[in-house]
């Protein structure tokens, strides 16, 4: 048994490593290209962004390796700005997300009412599409950065309350919650020393999870035309505004933009995934 | 006999938590819209002339100047009796608009669905039972790139392959643009369909394959897989009568629990192939302050919602030989 899987392994650029490296080794690579994306996001100024006459519609060379739109702008340098509005975007919807998931988990313990409230509230936010519940928060709170950051976070937080919901049930019924009840502990202090503890990495691992979704779902309702004004560099607005292009075979518009996006989604996903092997080793021999 | 009763105490149970749930949707969207800067009255009116009727008469439907409750009950009455109110842009009534859209969203949907589920189950069937060969590689990384692409960008890539590169199929719109509904050809309709359903139903594909393979891999390890093909079974018999049996029904209640998803492809691929439904129109009355056309369909796509998560618990509930029998004993 031993033998053939170190034939396979041979096969393998990695074989010489074991999970725990690849693991961490896999961690490391996405974590650090996608803190490179906002760091080097940040340090670019924004005047650098210029309209120049003389560059109109070229198609990607060394110099600009994603190619110029029709304002001669370097598609290059805006797709990375995007990424990086993009990914403080999922941030803080993620974040917020999840704290909005860890409190409905934690009110769904305390009591069989308050248990049946959230599972009914959870039943509600998956009722409406998601797309028309950001749409409908951000045009409620006027549209801009800030209403799409609010009506991501208000819609993500739905499947990892269903799993701290679960999980807090499971660990009520065992014997160390049953023995402090009977010892007169608060449910508070039980919540916040016995149960937070064990739980506090599946909102570790559930955060960075939500993390993709909510930056795909920005992505797509700015497409749509809600949230951000066009002059920012979204990656929404950069491929809403390559639309008009394409007849005219401008592909390059479309197709890097698009593509980094989808590199930054993997690249988190990769690393949540592996963070969730690291940190609940039970679930790495899936 | 005991079953059709069950059934029906199921199916009345589930229609009082849905009326329930419509209600609060529309409570719900109503306040939002009402947080929201738009004003309905001055929206309608601001693009057109109107007289003091008709500004009286608007003002009466949403209720202006008055507390948010009793603006929120009366416009709960008016849905309640059928008065979605006029749309904004298509100045017809909102059922109206609703009722064309929607259809012509539906066919998008359902084609799309049909294709991606039959596709996602074989994918997924395959990557299975060839387990750790270069065929289940192949379908995990299309899988979770698919899941990972944004809606509308491969609609992009699909537009500009097949329709800008190949030439094979118009750039946009469901029907040639200024065509009356009655000129247009089954054939033209057709032209104009094929590309969104292609989009729609290679992105669904991913979620059900990657579910079917897990499913299959589980009941190919289970003893009376084993003993099955101690028996001498294998190939497509072993998988025929043990593995698609005892996977095809979660799948297909999956593929009914997916309804939500499927809606909001629907309107990000809408509006890349700017094809005339119900997801396009979402966005209009979204961008252009349409509120009783956003409201209206808000309160349809719930709906629509709900009728998959339906017909998914009852495929769960009773459709089931084990859950059934379970039930019956217990």
């Amino acid at each position: 048994m031993d033998e053939s899987v170190g034939k396979v392994n041979k096969f393998d650029v990695l074989g010489n490593m074991n999970l725990r490296t690849k693991t961490l080794l896999a961690i490391g690579l996405s974590a650090f290209i996608l803190i490179l994306v906002v760091v080097i996001s940040f340090f670019i100024d924004p005047k650098s962004i210029t309209t120049n006459w003389t560059m109109m519609n070229q198609p990607p060379s060394l110099e600009h390796i994603f190619g110029t739109d029709w304002l001669g702008r370097d598609m290059f340098i805006r797709t990375l700005k995007g990424l990086g509005l993009s990914v403080q975007i999922g941030f803080f919807a993620s974040i917020l997300s999840s704290i909005i998931a860890v409190a409905l988990a934690f009110l769904s313990s305390f009591n069989k009412h308050l248990d049946s409230f959230v599972s009914w509230l959870i039943d509600v936010f998956l009722s409406i599409p998601h797309i028309l519940l950001i749409i409908l928060i951000s045009i409620a709170l006027g549209g801009g950065a800030f209403g799409v950051l609010i009506g991501v976070a208000f819609t993500h937080w739905t499947s990892l309350a269903r799993v701290l919901r679960a999980e807090i049930k499971r660990i009520k019924t065992s014997e160390f919650v049953t023995i402090s009840e009977k010892l007169g502990q608060s449910k508070f202090w039980i919540a916040r020393k016995q149960i937070l503890p064990l739980v506090i990495t599946q909102v570790i691992v559930g955060t960075i999870l939500i993390f993709p979704h909510a930056i795909m779902h920005e992505a797509s309702v700015t497409f749509l035309g809600f949230g951000l004004s066009p002059h920012e560099p979204a990656i929404g607005i950069i491929l809403s505004e390559s639309m008009k292009y394409l007849a005219t075979g401008n592909w390059w518009l479309a197709l890097f933009p698009g593509l980094a996006l989808l590199i930054l989604v993997l690249l988190f996903d990769i690393a949540g995934e592996n963070i969730k092997k690291m940190l609940d080793p039970a679930s790495a021999n899936d | 006999m005991l079953d059709k009763q069950k059934i029906l105490k199921f199916l009345g149970y589930k229609l009082v938590r849905f009326a329930i749930l419509l209600v609060v949707v529309i409570l719900l969207s109503f306040i939002l819209i009402d947080m929201s800067p738009i004003n309905p009255v001055n929206a309608y009116i601001s693009n057109m002339v109107a007289s003091p009727e008709k500004i009286a008469q608007l003002e009466a439907y949403w209720g202006v100047n008055q507390p948010i409750t009793e603006k929120l009950l009366n416009w709960l009455g008016n849905i309640i009796v059928g008065d979605f109110g006029t749309s904004l842009i298509y100045r017809t009534p909102v059922l109206h608009v609703i009722g064309e859209k929607f259809t012509a969203s539906l066919i998008l949907m359902l084609t799309s669905w049909v294709i991606s589920g039959v596709l996602g189950f074989a994918l997924g069937v395959l990557a299975g039972f060839k387990r750790d060969t270069w065929v289940d590689k192949a379908v995990k990384v299309y899988c979770y790139i698919l899941q990972s692409a944004p809606t509308f960008w491969i609609a992009l890539l699909v537009v500009m392959v097949f329709s800008v590169y190949l030439g094979l199929f118009p750039v946009s719109g469901g029907v040639p643009i200024g065509a009356l509904s009655q000129d247009v050809s089954f054939w033209d309709w057709l032209r104009h369909l094929i590309l969104p359903a292609f989009t729609l139903s290679i992105l669904g594909v991913a979620s059900i394959a990657l579910y079917t393979r897990d499913k299959l891999i589980e009941v190919m390890s289970t003893d009376y897989f084993l003993f099955a093909k101690a028996r001498g079974e294998d190939g497509w018999t072993l998988i025929k009568r043990h593995g698609i049996r005892n996977i095809l029904l979660p799948a297909i209640t999956l593929q009914f629990l997916s309804f939500s998803e499927l809606f909001g492809g629907t309107v990000l691929v809408e509006q890349v192939f700017m094809y005339p439904g119900i997801g396009q129109a979402a966005v209009s009355a979204g961008l252009r302050s349409d509120v009783p056309l956003l409201l209206g369909i808000v309160i349809f796509s719930a709906i629509f919602v709900y009728c998959g998560n339906l017909i998914a618990d009852i495929l769960y509930n009773f459709v089931d030989p084990r859950i059934r029998e379970g039930e019956e004993n217990g």
